[in-house]
Order: structure tokens, then C-alpha cells, then sequence
């Protein structure tokens, strides 16, 4: 059933047999002050074995987004329109039974603060242990042998002994590496990352990185890469889609987004870091304003309240006209392709040195 | 482990110690002549005298203070004969010796206390995971609204009630009794069901709300959704997840209400007309029986002391992080 409306829909940018896809994605919160528009309408696709980074401000609607994947939205508040599927299988009408097949199993999460995301209340081994049983129907034993095997793999020292430490005994980055053996006990086919190495120091966070990179070699894995960190993407995605107001505004290889970047808001994200080679009096520039209310999204293009460059595209487009994102390398904005190079050498590429 | 509760019982000791000094001195600035108290009607100066010297009162106070404290360790002797440890004097009042009378109220309290215990644990519990697990639903709000409607009652108001329907109007219980549970245990459970249901009803719905919150709360916390995320069923999550961390609240609140109630349930007792330690209490203090007063105190201040060091035991058996050193 699921199978026949894809085919009958939008047709997928990078052909009908990507592994994981999203197609116009939809995820309304009702509230008490209204109704949430959390992510409209959204696509992309990710392929075995490849890394999709998700980057945007908090509040853009990534980690909606993955959690709607795993079906832990709030079904009474939550309404969810539009297709995701994974190899071939149907999940936004899956039931709650066949999601909870898939979570741990075939898709595994890991989440951002691993010392809040682990339970306090049973050793690592169990928690690790606890879909792997669940899922194989492997017995106590064997779960065990194999929560050690992970923490092996993802280098917790002496696992044997550290199996049965609860998570307050370990240090942050070993909690995060649990958490990671946790979501790869069971091989997933596809790993949501939901900012990883943001809890972490900068040294943790590269062994992390190196970790899953080690990892997805290994296991063949798809990836989905939340972050907000620029360079932390630069170094694992393979792929990117930038994300403002719950929609994909900019989408591309990390390379070419990164390089030459086609939509202001992309611009904005990266003259905003700071860089390591940079002279010092050159002051950090920060995207005016703040994002947008998701309960009163702005007409036409979310972006344009924020905008600097809207004034080119001339009339009040921007403020009344949804632009469209393009098929493949594109980004969703007005500029033409020409605008866009031009003021991209001219006053954003002197910036980003 | 047992460090810890070496440490504990012995800081539970100096406590009690603290406490007994506490009430001892207060009652001695209390301007009154204690043998005059003692004495009742027809008191002759020569009783006075008597008395006097029976309870020591012609001692230094200090002595006094001493004799007590070593009573309760040794025992005492009195003119009515030997006092076993732990000795808490003679009733002003009775002349009996006031942990007899502790001891023969004691069984009633502890009767009322444990059935009542039984019944708002599952009643109040069960339907307060009920709530949340069914949160937003007509049983949830059902569940709620009766709650917040039963825990605004009170035991004098309900009791009346509940006596008028089932012993006065129909005649279907006799009035609440107590009859020791070792020599007939279906009486001991016919004459205390009231008591209990009456009690455990305004309990029941503190629990329910509380039950209900805290698994919400619980409910929110990002390991839960990680068990989640893991594919975990969602009962299992409910009861292995979030129920786990709702326990430490629970358990905190359920360590003082029982130490509330072995203390006395002064309101459920008055209510039945039930002679327990609670009703012990009150008498003594309109009576101005010192002894029991202070006996009946110490019991309580006891059992909150216990009841401590065993939500502590609970609260690092129920969570890790708590160490016990």
C-alpha cells in the first residue's frame, strides 16, 4: 500500500530506491496557544552507508523531525502528514507495534546528553543488553557477551568490569560511548544522531566523531547528523540539508554547501562562526534578529524578516511568495542563480577568511 | 553499609537523648507541683509528702534527669514495685507504669496503621498509575476529579458518615471494635474494616494525585524516551522506567505518614472511639499526666527516627547514585 502512493507521488530527487526517505513532511503540535507548525513539508533522502547532515538554529524543527521517524512524537497532540519510508516500509501509518519492532532494531537514536538519556536506575550492560534481548530473543548470557563486545568496540576500557558500573561511573564521553554501543547493538540499518558531541569537550567530541565514522565503515550504516555545529558536519557529513523554520531551505553535498553556500541563510550560519585563522579584530556577525515564532510563521519566505538581501529580488516576493527548493543542489530563496553568485563573491566570501 | 547504619542508629540514639532532655527540662518550668498533680482528690499534705519522695521530686533536678534517661536503659523501682526497661515513669494519673500503657494501646495503633496501610498503597497507587498511563482520558479525569473531591474530606466528616449508613441506618456492621488479632482474627478484620476504609480513603487520594504526578513527570524524563528509542514495549518502559523514578517521592511521603500514624492516628481514633496511642496522648495532656505525655512522645519521635533510617536504606536501594558511606 505504502509502496503504490510513492509511486504516485513526487517523484524522489535522487530516484525511488534511496534507502531512507522523507517526503513533504508535516509535523503540527496543537498547544494551548495554537497550533505549532514544527517542520512544512521537508524531503530528503539518505543512502546506505552515507552521512546526511541536518544543520539549523534550535527550534528549526531537526529534532522534531527524527523523533517523528521513531514514532515518539505525542500521538494525542501531534499530527504528522506526509510519507517516511525506510527500505521500502511505510512508518508514518506504521503501528505502534511495528515502530516498536523497528526502534533499536532496524533505526537507532542517539541522543544529546547522554547523562540524562541514560537511565539512572540500571547498569550500562542492562541498558545495553535490553534491545538486544528484546530484538534477537538472545538470552541474559548472551546479551551480556554482547554489551561487552560493543563497549569493546566503542573503546570503554576494561568492559568486562565496566559493564556493570550504572552511568553516574562513568565520565561524559564513556557515557556517550555507551549510548552509541546502545544504538548499535542490534546493526541498524540507520543511525539518527541527534547532536551527539554537543554535551562533550572538544577532544571527546573528535574521538566520538572517529568513533561513528569507524563505525558506519563497519557496519554499512546510514547516518542522519543533527547538529547546529558547522564544523562538526564539515568533518562527518556527506551530504547536507540546511533547516530554517522547519523547512529545508538549502540542500546539497556538505562540500558544495559548504564552499559556496547558495541561500542567505546559509551565509548568515557561516559568517557567524568564528574562524581559527581570522584576525582578531574582526568582529563575529551574527544573523540579525531571532527565529521566527512557529506559531505565526512569516508569509512568503520564512527567511525574509532576517533577510539583508531581499531588497534584490525586488516587488514583495519574498514577503508573499513561498520559494520552492529545487531538485538535487538547490536553495530555496528568490535571488537568481546570478544574484546569488555575485553576492556570494562580492560580500560573503571575503568574510568567511 | 553497615557503617552506614551503625552511624545511623547511633545518631538516632543521641536524638532520642536530645528529645528526652528536651520535654524533661520544658516540663519542669511548667509552675505546678507535680505531686499535687499526682495526688487527685482527697489529697492530704501527708500524700503530698509521700508522693513527693515516691517520684523523686525532693531530688535535684539533674538527679531526676538522670534517673529517667537511666530508667529507660535499666528499668526503675518504684513503690508499686519494678519498673523493666525500657522504663518511662508512672502515670500521674493511673499509677500504671506508663510503657505498660503504651504497650497496651499499641497493638490497636499498629492494627489500624497496617490495614489502612494495605488498603491506600493499592488503592492509591494503582489508581494513580492508572491515571497516568491513561493520561488525558475520561479515566484519567475521573480518576483526578475523585482524587481532588476525596482529599478534601475529612476523617471526622466521612467517619459519621459511613457509621450512620452501615451501623446505625442498616445495621449491617456493629459499632468499630478491636479485638486482638491473635485470638480471632475475623473479628480483629470486621471490627476495624471502617476505621480502615474511612482512613485510607482521604490517603488513597493523596497517593492518587501523587502517584499520578510524579509518573507524569517521570514520564517526560529523556531516559524514558531513550528505553523508548530502544524499542522497548511501552508498559515495560511505564513500570521498569518511569515507575522506578517515581519512587523516591513516593517513599519519601509514605515514611512520614507511617510515622505519623504509629504514633498515633489522634483524629481516626476520636472518630471510632478507639483507645489507641494517638487517644493515649491527648488524655494525658488534658490531664496533664506528664509522664505519659513525654513516654507517648518519645514512642513517636522512635519510629520517626526508624522510619528514616529506613528511607534512606530504600532510597539507595531504589537509586544508585545515593551511596550509603
Amino acid at each position: 500500500m505504502t509502496t503504490s502512493t510513492r509511486t504516485e507521488g513526487t517523484p524522489a530527487p535522487t530516484g525511488p530506491e534511496s534507502f531512507f526517505s522523507v517526503r513533504d513532511l508535516r509535523v503540527r503540535f496543537s498547544t494551548e496557544d495554537g497550533i505549532v507548525k514544527a517542520v512544512d513539508g521537508l524531503s530528503f533522502d539518505v543512502e546506505r552507508g552515507r552521512t546526511l547532515g541536518i544543520v539549523g538554529e534550535s527550534g528549526s524543527g531537526k529534532s522534531v523531525t527524527n523523533l517523528t521517524v521513531l514514532g515518539l512524537h505525542n500521538p494525542k497532540t501531534t499530527t504528522v502528514d506526509g510519507e517516511i519510508v525506510l527500505d521500502g516500509k511505510e512508518l508514518v501509518t506504521a503501528t505502534e507495534k511495528e515502530l516498536e519492532k523497528l526502534r533499536g532494531n532496524k533505526v537507532a537514536m542517539i541522543f544529546q546528553d547522554p547523562l540524562t538519556a541514560l537511565s539512572p536506575y540500571y547498569t550500562v550492560g542492562r541498558q545495553i543488553a535490553e534491545p538486544y534481548m528484546k530484538h534477537t530473543g538472545a538470552s541474559k548470557k548472551e546479551a551480556r557477551a554482547r554489551a561487552i563486545e560493543m563497549l569493546t568496540k566503542v573503546g570503554i576500557p576494561q568492559p568486562r568490569s565496566r559493564v556493570d558500573d550504572y552511568p553516574h561511573q562513568f565520565s561524559g564521553g564513556m557515557r556517550q560511548r555507551a549510548m552509541i554501543a546502545m544504538a548499535l547493538v542490534c546493526d541498524p540499518d540507520l543511525l539518527i544522531a541527534d547532536e551527539p558531541t554537543t554535551a562533550l569537550d572538544v577532544t571527546v567530541q573528535a574521538q566520538i566523531l572517529d568513533l561513528l565514522k569507524d563505525l558506519q565503515q563497519e557496519f554499512g550504516s546510514a547516518i542522519v547528523f543533527i547538529t547546529h555545529d558547522l564544523g562538526v558536519i564539515s568533518d562527518m557529513a556527506d551530504d547536507l540539508l540546511v533547516m530554517y523554520a522547519g523547512r529545508a531551505v538549502e540542500r546539497g553535498s556538505a562540500a558544495e554547501v559548504l564552499r559556496s553556500p547558495r541561500h542567505p541563510y546559509t551565509w548568515g550560519l557561516l559568517s557567524s562562526m568564528p574562524r581559527l585563522g581570522g584576525s582578531l579584530d574582526q568582529p563575529l556577525s551574527p544573523i540579525p534578529g531571532s527565529p521566527p515564532s512557529m506559531l505565526t510563521p512569516p508569509s512568503g519566505c520564512p527567511f525574509h524578516p532576517r533577510c539583508a538581501f531581499s531588497g534584490e529580488v525586488g516587488g514583495d516576493r519574498c514577503a508573499t511568495v513561498r520559494p520552492p527548493l529545487g531538485e538535487g543542489r538547490a536553495a530555496a530563496c528568490h535571488l537568481t542563480a546570478q544574484q546569488k553568485q555575485t553576492i556570494f563573491i562580492d560580500k560573503i566570501q571575503p568574510r568567511l577568511r | 553499609m553497615l557503617q552506614f547504619l551503625v552511624r545511623r542508629l547511633i545518631g538516632a540514639c543521641v536524638i532520642i537523648f536530645l528529645i528526652g532532655a528536651f520535654t524533661f527540662f520544658l516540663f519542669y518550668t511548667i509552675p505546678q507541683d507535680f505531686a499535687e498533680l499526682s495526688c487527685g482528690r482527697n489529697c492530704t499534705p501527708q500524700n503530698i509528702e509521700v508522693i513527693r519522695e515516691n517520684l523523686g521530686l525532693d531530688k535535684p533536678i539533674t538527679s531526676q534527669f538522670w534517673e529517667f534517661m537511666a530508667g529507660i536503659v535499666n528499668g526503675r523501682d518504684f513503690s508499686q514495685g519494678h519498673c523493666s526497661a525500657p522504663c518511662l515513669g508512672v502515670s500521674f494519673d493511673t499509677g500504671e507504669f506508663v510503657w505498660d500503657s503504651i504497650l497496651d494501646r499499641f497493638p490497636l495503633t499498629l492494627s489500624l496503621t497496617l490495614g489502612g496501610l494495605v488498603i491506600f498503597l493499592f488503592l492509591g497507587l494503582g489508581s494513580g498509575l492508572l491515571a497516568a498511563w491513561k493520561r488525558g482520558t475520561v479515566v484519567d479525569k475521573a480518576v483526578s476529579g475523585a482524587s481532588i473531591v476525596l482529599s478534601s474530606f475529612q476523617i471526622y466528616f466521612l467517619g459519621p458518615i459511613v457509621l450512620g449508613i452501615f451501623v446505625y441506618q442498616s445495621g449491617i456492621m456493629d459499632n468499630p471494635r478491636y479485638e486482638p488479632f491473635t485470638e480471632n482474627p475475623i473479628a480483629w478484620m470486621v471490627g476495624m474494616i471502617i476505621p480502615w476504609c474511612v482512613m485510607a480513603t482521604i490517603f488513597t487520594a493523596q497517593y492518587t494525585r501523587m502517584a499520578r504526578s510524579t509518573m507524569i513527570e517521570q514520564l517526560q524524563e529523556e531516559h524514558v524516551r531513550t528505553a523508548r528509542a530502544k524499542g522497548m514495549k511501552q508498559r515495560y518502559v511505564f513500570f521498569r522506567y518511569a515507575w522506578r523514578g517515581s519512587l523516591i517521592p513516593i517513599v519519601t511521603i509514605l515514611g512520614v505518614d507511617l510515622s505519623a500514624l504509629l504514633s498515633g492516628a489522634v483524629v481516626t481514633e476520636f472518630t471510632f472511639d478507639l483507645a489507641g496511642i494517638g487517644r493515649l496522648a491527648v488524655d494525658s495532656s488534658l490531664t496533664k499526666d506528664l509522664p505519659v505525655t513525654m513516654g507517648v512522645m518519645l514512642f513517636g519521635a522512635f519510629f520517626i527516627l526508624i522510619l528514616n533510617i529506613v528511607v534512606d536504606l530504600a532510597y539507595a536501594y531504589i537509586d544508585p547514585r545515593v551511596r550509603l558511606s
